[in-house]
């Protein structure tokens, strides 16, 4: 897989645009997966992915080919869901801690879905019901917690990906688990 | 759970991260088997971590990858080199042909333009006068005439084809010729003359046939 990744990057590198496409095909769904998982729009989400894959040919010739290409292409992609996450509502001071939490500040807030009346939560499909579930997470966790159950993917390739030590992850990835448990015991 | 000892959650995660050494679960077994209310967490927790797995994965939509080569920036020297390449990669007798009517026609012209002297196939009997060439009254003259740059007059008899590359061709009552009689002064007709004698030159049997019907 990492063989054939690095051979296209190669050509396109060389100059065959054409060769891209087929990077793109390789990761496109679970990049756009992702991506939807952390904007919870379709739109927002398709226009991200594709701007991670833009990016990821602009500065292909940063790419080290001696990691993996997944890892990069998905830090791009969490980087700018976070960003745009965060541009969303700018009139907060995003700078202040939130009252009882360890070094949360109004960034991890702010991208929370609004609450629903329960009643209408409790009609919700299941497909449904989960994006909510996930979309109501701090961003923090939200990233994590797709990376870990969306995407199964081991902690350390998280911690790579996020650029965060192991353990931040870990930790993310507990209270991640422990707000959703908390979330879905409130129904 | 205010009793409980603080590793347990701890133990909690190490399990449903699946990082948990079996002497922490033993632990942990041991305190749930005890605990109602530590067993409720794990539930809870359990539960959250299963509506988690019941997310379908999803696809991109139809078109994506298209979008994003759509997107790419366009290094616009580069593309159009690409654009040419990949032309002519994918039509390689097109290209071929281009080319070689490019060399022939750039061979053509220029035969056309520098042969502007007068000459003339010569044959006995022949009268030149200046640049006028004479078929006098009386002779006849076997084989083909071609006229360049210069005029001709026909009095007596040709046994073969005139042809006039710009310029006139003046026919007496008396003139008789069995071939064609052709006046070439286009561009054009030059082209279509010098094309006609170059397969005449491949197939030289077959066109006689057809021009001695």
């Amino acid at each position: 897989m990492d063989e054939l990744i690095n051979k296209r990057i190669n050509e396109v590198l060389k100059g065959n645009q054409d060769s891209f496409e087929e990077i793109v095909l390789l990761f496109q769904h679970r990049l756009y997966h992702v991506c939807y998982r952390m904007l919870g729009s379709r739109e927002e989400a398709q226009d991200i992915a594709q701007e991670a894959f833009v990016r990821a040919y602009s500065n292909l010739h940063t790419f080290d080919q001696k990691r993996k290409f997944s890892t990069w292409i998905f830090r791009i992609a969490t980087n700018l869901c976070i960003d745009r996450i965060r541009k969303k509502k700018p009139d907060y001071s995003l700078d202040a801690q939130v009252p009882g939490t360890e070094g949360l500040d109004m960034y991890s807030q702010i991208a929370a879905a609004e609450d629903l009346p329960e009643e209408e939560v409790e009609r919700m499909e299941t497909q449904e019901r989960v994006q909510y579930e996930v979309g109501r997470l701090p961003e923090k966790y939200r990233s994590v917690i797709t990376l870990r159950y969306m995407e199964e993917l081991p902690l350390q390739e998280i911690a790579d990906i996020l650029d965060l030590p192991l353990g931040t992850v870990k930790t993310r990835v507990h209270r991640g688990r422990d707000a959703l448990r908390k979330q879905i015991g409130t129904m | 759970m205010t009793n409980c000892p603080i590793e347990v959650v701890q133990y909690m995660h190490e399990y449903l991260d699946g990082e948990i050494s079996p002497e922490q679960e033993q632990v942990l077994n041991e305190h749930l088997a005890t605990c109602e209310e530590c067993q409720i967490l794990f539930e809870e927790l359990s539960d959250a971590v299963a509506l988690l797995e019941l997310a379908d994965p999803m696809q991109a939509p139809i078109g994506f990858a298209e979008g994003v080569m759509a997107r790419l920036p366009q290094s616009t020297q580069h593309k159009k080199k690409k654009g040419v390449n990949r032309w002519l990669r994918r039509h390689p007798l097109l290209s071929a042909a281009a080319l070689f009517l490019i060399l022939m026609s750039a061979a053509l012209f220029s035969s056309y333009n520098t042969n502007d002297h007068f000459s003339v196939t010569m044959q006995p009997n022949l009268v030149i006068e200046g640049d006028t060439v004479v078929v006098p009254a009386g002779e006849v003259i076997k084989g083909d005439l071609v006229v360049k740059n210069g005029d001709i007059r026909i009095e007596g008899e040709v046994d073969g084809n005139v042809t006039v590359i710009r310029g006139e061709k003046y026919m007496a009552s008396t003139a008789v010729v069995t071939g064609n009689i052709e006046e070439i002064d286009e561009l054009f007709d030059w082209l279509w003359y010098k094309i006609k004698t170059a397969f005449k030159g491949l197939t030289p049997e077959k066109v006689e046939k057809q021009e001695t019907e």
